[in-house]
């Protein structure tokens, strides 16, 4: 297999994995290709795709000067198969055969777990495409609808590079799952998306940052834990596709940041000191911060649902045969075996909270989730930042991982955001003041107006401190196709 | 005050801890703790693997201080510190070591004021290599762009660095030619000629003009280069000297000879991003088409892209015409243009050439009522007026 930092732009298919002297997978990714393009085409609406948007390209996997800024149309992008450079002599980084030469080939005892994986990873990447299809059309900035379209696409990208892993390694089998894979809709009765969090709509701004902030996190420790896999062509997979995750993050974080920086500033000059004062905070036409709080309950909760069952065997069984690794595997200094190792976990005996000791193998999601929540918590500490610098009297915070939780050991029990059981009809009554409500959603939604004046922004959120590739602050992101 | 250092630093107030530069980084030179993600200035090497991975831009930020930042300062912030008074030569260091900054310094003179950079350019990376720790190019051409009866020898080199080399338009590298005692001789700054993105567009090769001067020490050094031959460049340098990334900005470029060569770079610029928003306009003076750098390309370029003015002093049977010559025929262009805020003037050529084209812009401006020194001070503190001779 050629193997090159630069990308081949020979083929209808740009790559870096020799796609032109490997006929047999071009030729399927070649089939599969038109399916895709019509599952874009349907998506996304008519005016934006025929508008001129400045995104980034992959050119190279190579870390020095990867990507490349230009005006593109969307169906016109590039959408290619990248992988990370190979690294020379490496090994399987855990589990029993930890040690051993990485597999560049699926091995057969492991052929249907890995596929597994494969496929539920890439049945996110498109499900985020489809909640967030109609968006553009209440964008706050052209520099926002980029945004969103970078994002877009970058998913798009990512489940060509599923489908690849599919079609290359896993003949039939593979390509029936991949064509699936454009079968499932989000939110579709009859073949929805595999994973809750993905079937729920993305109905405004504030729940895209909170989707791109908390749930492609959950993406983002995914893909660390399966860029550690032995199965080599899925960690360097996965390691290209981190590189462009960042940018995801960066648009929650940076979104929910603005949202509450106007909020804060609106609330300083009309002299509001009460965040609670949600009627007149509203009436400033800026989203309420204990509003923000609510949906931030909402996207973790939701999101945390996604790391499955806190003891799980699939867990441990994946780990154990070396196909998923924990987060940061190569820097944690143990066995890389979990023979003998414990970890705490939450659980519930009569009704409360109890830390329990289980073996560490059967908690790896757990151990992934602390990760994340950890990973999460930082951002909030900034927002918190952004509020104090502003001299609101107000503390975002994540909520107790027991509250609201439909998998796990705490589905279904009625504990609040601060991990206390509340009795059923305290729960009920408390539940307006702990989730977003239908009126809350309503509010939201009255003030996704489209903003799209290079450099302006909508009322309710604050300009970014820095532009997009370095751009000027009235540089047009997208060039709106005018019918 | 000690030797000032360049420092890289991370913007804790943008950044949002994906780590993804500390994944770059070849060294190590970059880690984390709950807090921030800080930069060892000892062991960072520019190498500028982190910039491009980072999604945010909170990574390209850059100090010059006579004492580096440390770790545990940089963990403690909450936001980046000002620039110090370190380097406080108004609001651009265009370098930091002293030979090239006073060579900037003199070039950018003719401006009559501080100069500064349009609102919109990119930040531009500057000092990444010094006289005493510069970078070894390659040459992958040496190309005369003059006629060999035209008594003139302009040359078009182009150099091949491992990897990108971040350079804007306009900005100048200085090269470093070998001393008969194994030392260099001090930097001669020469401005490149291609665009940010290579003389081919991703490969990152960047080209110089450089004329051969009678006795001239760097200049027959640069001009005898043969392909694959090393040399030593220090830069970028040049902070003002750019061009605006705003397409709708309108460009009137005036040169001669080898001052041609940011313009020939503007304009490659322009031409291969998407095609649309404000005209150029080039006046460019020689003593003949023969002895004209880049004659030939110059000619291919449409004239919706590129009006040009080639203005020549020296065809027999003619009479000899300047560049301010042909400013002050086409006065009413000129006028239209100085008119509208959103054009930039740029002036780099012969030290020779300024006084002329300064008178020209006074009648111009007159011709419309309009004092041309108030309007020349408040398009340059705009960012909008650029004068570099030599």
């Amino acid at each position: 297999m050629t193997d090159t930092l630069d990308v081949n732009y020979d083929t209808l298919i740009p790559n870096n994995v020799g796609l032109s002297s490997d006929r047999r997978v071009l030729k399927a990714l070649e089939k599969w290709h038109p399916g895709y393009i019509n599952w874009w085409n349907d998506l996304i609406p008519e005016r934006f795709q025929k508008s001129q948007v400045y995104l980034r390209t992959a050119v190279s996997v190579d870390p020095k000067g990867w990507a490349k800024f230009d005006y593109v149309k969307m169906p016109e992008y590039r959408w290619g198969v990248l992988l990370a450079p190979a690294v020379e002599g490496r090994k399987i980084p855990c589990g029993e055969h930890a040690g051993e030469p990485a597999w560049q080939e699926a091995p057969g005892e492991y052929r249907a777990m890995l596929r597994r994986l494969i496929v539920i990873q890439g049945d996110t990447e498109p499900a985020s495409v489809e909640q967030q299809r109609f968006l553009g059309l209440t964008a706050p900035s052209l520099y926002d609808l980029r945004n969103l379209f970078q994002v877009n696409v970058e998913e798009g990208r990512h489940l060509w590079a599923m489908v690849y892993l599919l079609h290359k390694y896993f003949g039939a089998d593979g390509r029936e799952e991949a064509d699936d894979l454009l079968r499932r809709r989000s939110g579709s009765e009859e073949a929805p998306r595999m994973l809750g969090a993905f079937n729920e709509a993305t109905p405004d701004w504030l729940s895209f940052f909170m989707f791109t902030y908390f749930t492609d996190r959950d993406g983002k420790m995914q893909l660390e834990s399966l860029a550690q896999s032995g199965f080599d062509p899925l960690s360097r997979t996965c390691r290209f596709m981190l590189t462009e995750e960042a940018h995801h993050m960066f648009v929650g974080e940076t979104g929910v940041g603005r949202i509450i920086e106007r909020t804060c500033a609106a609330m300083k000059e009309a002299g509001v000191e009460d965040p609670y004062e949600i009627d007149r905070v509203r009436a400033l036409g800026v989203i309420d911060l204990p509003t923000i709080q609510k949906k931030l309950n909402l996207h973790y909760t939701l999101s945390l649902d996604l790391f499955g069952q806190e003891v799980s065997t699939n867990a441990a069984n994946a780990f154990n045969a070396g196909i998923k690794g924990r987060y940061m595997e190569h820097r944690l200094e143990d066995d890389h075996k979990l023979v003998n190792d414990s970890y705490r976990v939450w659980g519930v005996e009569n009704g409360a909270l109890v830390q329990q000791t289980v073996p560490a193998l059967t908690a790896i999601n757990m151990r992934l989730r602390d990760d994340y929540t950890r990973d999460a918590a930082g951002g909030v500490a900034r927002w918190n930042k952004i509020i104090e610098k502003a001299g609101v009297a107000f503390e975002t915070k994540l909520p107790h991982e027991a509250f609201n939780r439909k998998i796990g050991v705490f589905a279904g029990k009625t504990f609040g955001p601060e991990g206390k059981l509340a009795g059923g009809a305290e729960y009920d009554a408390s539940l307006k003041d702990w989730l977003p409500t239908k009126a809350d959603g309503d509010f939201i939604q009255s003030l996704m107006k489209p903003c799209y004046e290079p450099g302006k922004y909508a009322g309710w959120i604050a300009p970014p401190k820095l532009g997009i590739d370095n751009k000027p602050g009235d540089f047009e992101y997208v060039q709106l196709h005018m019918a | 005050m000690g030797e000032l250092v360049k420092q890289h630093l991370i913007d804790p107030e943008i950044c949002i801890r994906c780590h993804s530069c500390e994944s770059a980084c070849p060294i190590g030179a970059i880690e984390h703790d709950e807090r921030n993600v800080v930069v060892k200035a000892e062991a960072c090497n520019f190498c500028m693997s982190c910039i491009p991975v980072c999604p945010t831009g909170s990574i390209d930020n850059w100090r010059v201080v006579a004492k580096p930042y440390a770790l545990a300062d940089q963990y403690g912030w909450d936001e980046l510190p000002a620039q110090g008074p370190a380097a406080a030569n108004e609001d651009a260091i265009e370098a930091t070591d002293a030979t090239v900054a006073a060579l900037l310094a003199e070039a950018h003179a003719g401006a009559d004021g501080a100069s500064r950079a349009p609102a919109s350019a990119p930040k531009p990376t500057v000092n990444l290599y010094t006289p005493t720790k510069p970078i070894e190019a390659t040459v992958q051409g040496n190309y005369r762009l003059t006629a060999e009866s035209s008594g003139a020898d302009v040359r078009h080199i182009i150099l091949n660095f491992e990897g990108p080399f971040p350079v804007l338009e306009g900005q100048t590298l200085g090269v470093l030619a070998p001393g008969e005692d194994g030392r260099a001789h001090a930097p001669r700054l020469y401005s490149v000629s291609s665009p940010r993105d290579g003389e081919r567009p991703g490969f990152y090769n960047v080209s110089i003009t450089v004329k051969r001067e009678p006795g001239g020490l760097c200049s027959n050094y640069v001009c005898d280069l043969r392909k694959g031959d090393k040399v030593k460049i220090a830069g970028p340098f040049g902070s003002t000297f750019l061009m605006p990334d705003d397409p709708q900005a309108r460009l009137l470029m005036i040169c001669t000879g080898t001052g041609a060569a940011p313009f020939r770079a503007f304009t490659m610029r322009r031409q291969r991003a998407v095609q649309r928003g404000g005209d150029m306009t080039l006046f460019f003076g020689a003593r003949a088409p023969d002895s004209l750098p880049y004659f030939g390309p110059l000619n291919k370029i449409p004239h919706r892209v590129l009006r040009k003015h080639l203005v020549y002093s020296r065809i027999p049977g003619a009479p000899k015409e300047y560049v301010q010559d042909r400013l002050r025929v086409e006065s009413e262009e000129i006028a239209e243009m100085l008119g509208d805020p959103r054009t930039h003037v740029y002036v780099c050529g012969l030290r020779g050439m300024e006084a002329g084209v300064e008178q020209a812009f006074v009648n111009i401006a007159e011709s419309i009522g309009v004092s041309w020194t108030a309007m020349r001070d408040a398009m340059r503190e705009e960012g909008r007026y650029h004068i570099e001779t030599y």
